[in-house]
């Protein structure tokens, strides 16, 4: 079997608050392979960015850290790197794309300036060819007329394409992992699926993995393989995509899926009420106690579910869930 | 219809004044709005859909008499409140009600959750005092919120507890008409589904009336009776919600309803995505013929010349689009 690009294992990690310290990451776990697409799925506040950023070595300075746990890249170890050494993977090896496009980029500067800043930090490109190279990066993310729009500044593009700019400039060294944080919430249905395309694409070309952050199932149903469903902190549930949206094992997936009137091939005069996760994901505060965090919100809460936290059930098809219910669902 | 409409709005036009550069003293507008005519009948809900800038949300804004029409009627339960003016206007108000997008900046932070929902009572009617207390509590139980959180400020709620007051505020003067500009986007996914079930329930207990404004395809499937679809300023397609879902047949919303992204595996494998390149063209100078003809996969020659009318096919669908003839067929 070959080594997975990344293995994050056990990774806890705590946020000094006023309140004291909590672990917003608790025990998690997973790996990504070369060229794979992997979802995390969750709620706000359930951790999915802080992973993301605890990846990209960006936790708040002296508010959060990487309690225990070892986050390894192409064998790294990258808990332990130094601040250079995370700086050099930054942007070169590993790169992200933020959720709003309108508020990522600088606004006093042309677009082809911040791509090229990239290169010219990263593979240390003159100014002429880095310039000269924004406009191919330009031009790979399908932005029109390429050559003509690199002088332009951010306010002069829509959001689709400020988003392509970001994907531009995160692919411009060619990482060998993409962190998209809800890529495309900010953004209208039919430019959600031309970004969609576009990562796609690129993905086929480059081979590069994808760890796509979101709330929606059905980008995720359409974009990636495998997915991580976080709640409070902690792997709710992980497995290959399919799988899970068939016979989701853990009652918050169940909920998340069901939640959402979804289109369906053929609508009919029948609309059943949504199914309701009541509640909402419970505070900090909550985080890190010894029993099951989604108890609160469950129908199918037992004394069990308060008293100890579910370990991880394995089922034969590779699916598993922290759920003491796994296996009635 | 058989029914007779609550709402009837007919040929509105919403245009704001632009400044653009060069020619002097001569002024360019923006039809945000471009004679749009709809109706809703009384306990139905009616969806206008689109993209950001569709004019969806002026539309809205023009009936609710909280941005000033350029031309067109707008008939609530036979008067037309386009004109009135001073207490006219105020009773009229009275009967139509607004449900925010943000739960976030639509509260005053510093009034107490029942002062919110009061104050609609206050200044479009004269009820009793101690009248008023009495249709905020029965309010606040309706919507779902404990009567010990009225002395709370907004600060103190969670978002769908937040649009949870915006709806009993829209709900405080007994409106006849609701309008629900993106209710749930800016919520969570599984308080979406919280809010969409009470909506649905007191359209219910209430007999009401929704107009509600959405991009979100899925939530429009499930909440509406039948839906308008808006593309630059025009209505391009307007049916009911099935023959809207199954049949679609302006390459526009065929378009927008094979971009949403699913999780129903054989909706996925069927439907193939038709991609709609490129961007809407500029508001100010649009192009003549069709408005989608630029991004259309389909588009002719007489498209890119002669505008369509909404026209009226079979089973009642009404549609924008020279390529649909008679018998309701795609063209894609």
């Amino acid at each position: 079997m070959t080594e997975p690009l990344l293995k994050v294992e056990n990774l806890r990690i705590e946020l000094t608050t006023r309140a004291g310290v909590t672990p917003v990451i608790d025990n998690l776990s997973f790996e990504l392979g070369h060229g794979e697409n992997i979802s995390f799925v969750g709620e706000s506040g359930c951790g999915k960015s802080m992973t993301a950023l605890s990846i990209m070595g960006l936790l708040p300075e002296g508010v959060g850290r990487i309690a225990s746990g070892s986050i390894q890249f192409d064998g790294e170890e990258l808990t332990t790197a130094s601040t250079e050494r995370l700086r050099e993977i930054r942007g070169n090896e590993i790169s992200m794309i933020f959720q709003e496009p309108m508020t990522s980029l600088n606004p006093v500067y042309t677009v082809g300036e911040q791509i090229a800043e990239v290169l010219r930090a990263h593979q240390g490109l003159s100014k002429k060819a880095a310039w000269d190279m924004a406009a191919e990066l330009l031009d790979a993310v399908r932005i029109p007329n390429a050559k003509g729009r690199v002088g332009d500044y951010p306010f002069q593009m829509s959001g689709g394409q400020r988003q392509r700019v970001m994907i531009a400039m995160a692919l411009a060294c060619k990482p060998k992992i993409l962190i998209a944080d809800e890529p495309t919430t900010a953004l209208d249905v039919t430019v959600q699926a031309q970004i969609f395309d576009l990562l796609r694409d690129l993905r086929r070309d480059t081979g590069t993995s994808i760890i796509m952050i979101t709330h929606d199932m059905g980008a995720v149903a359409e974009m990636a393989e495998r997915m991580i469903v976080m709640y409070a902190g902690r792997n709710a549930e992980i497995g290959l995509v399919d799988q899970i949206i068939d016979h989701p094992r853990h009652p918050y997936t169940k909920g998340l899926i069901s939640c959402v009137p979804h289109i369906v091939a053929n609508l009919t005069e029948e609309r059943h009420d949504l199914t309701e996760v009541p509640g909402i994901v419970p505070s900090l505060q909550e985080f890190g106690k010894n029993r099951c965090l989604f108890a609160s919100r469950c129908n199918l809460r037992t004394d069990e579910c308060l008293r100890e936290r579910p370990p991880a059930r394995e089922f034969e098809n590779g699916q598993k869930a922290d759920c003491w219910h796994a296996e009635e669902l | 219809m058989s029914e007779t409409p609550l709402l009837k709005v007919e040929n509105l036009t919403v245009r704001f004044a632009v400044k653009r550069g060069g020619s002097f003293g001569k002024k360019h507008f923006l039809y945000a709005v471009d004679d749009v005519s709809f109706e809703v009948a009384k306990g139905k809900t009616l969806a206008i859909v689109g993209e950001s800038g569709s004019g969806k949300t002026t539309a809205a804004l023009a009936v609710a008499r909280l941005v000033d029409a350029h031309a067109g009627e707008v008939d609530l339960g036979g008067h037309e409140i386009l004109h009135l003016e001073g207490e006219d206007l105020r009773q009229a108000r009275r009967k139509v009600q607004f449900i925010f997008q943000d739960p976030y900046s639509s509260l005053n932070p510093r009034q107490r959750a029942e002062d919110v929902v009061r104050e609609p009572l206050l200044s479009l009617t004269d009820t009793p005092k101690d009248e008023q207390q009495k249709i905020v509590d029965d309010l606040f139980a309706h919507v779902g919120l404990r009567p010990e959180q009225k002395r709370l400020f907004p600060h103190q709620f969670s978002g769908g507890q937040r649009q949870r007051i915006g709806i009993a505020r829209a709900l405080a003067t007994q409106p006849e008409l609701i309008i629900c500009d993106e209710p749930v986007s800016a919520l969570d996914v599984a308080v979406q589904a919280q809010i969409l079930n009470l909506l649905r329930r007191l359209q219910t207990e209430y007999g009401l009336t929704f107009l509600f404004i959405s991009h979100d395809l899925g939530v429009v499937q499930h909440m509406c009776d039948s839906i308008a679809v808006m593309y630059m300023g025009k209505i391009v397609e307007h049916a009911d919600r099935l023959s809207l879902f199954n049949n679609p047949l302006h390459p526009y919303t065929a378009a927008l309803l094979s971009a949403v992204p699913t999780v129903d595996k054989t909706l996925r494998e069927k439907s193939r995505r038709i991609l709609i390149p490129g961007d809407p063209p500029d508001p100010v100078n649009l192009p003549k013929g069709c408005r989608f003809a630029n991004r259309c996969p389909v588009a002719q020659d007489q498209c890119r010349e002669i505008e369509p009318d909404l026209k009226t096919v079979k089973g009642g669908h009404k549609i924008a689009c020279h390529l649909v003839d008679d018998t309701a067929v795609s063209p894609l």
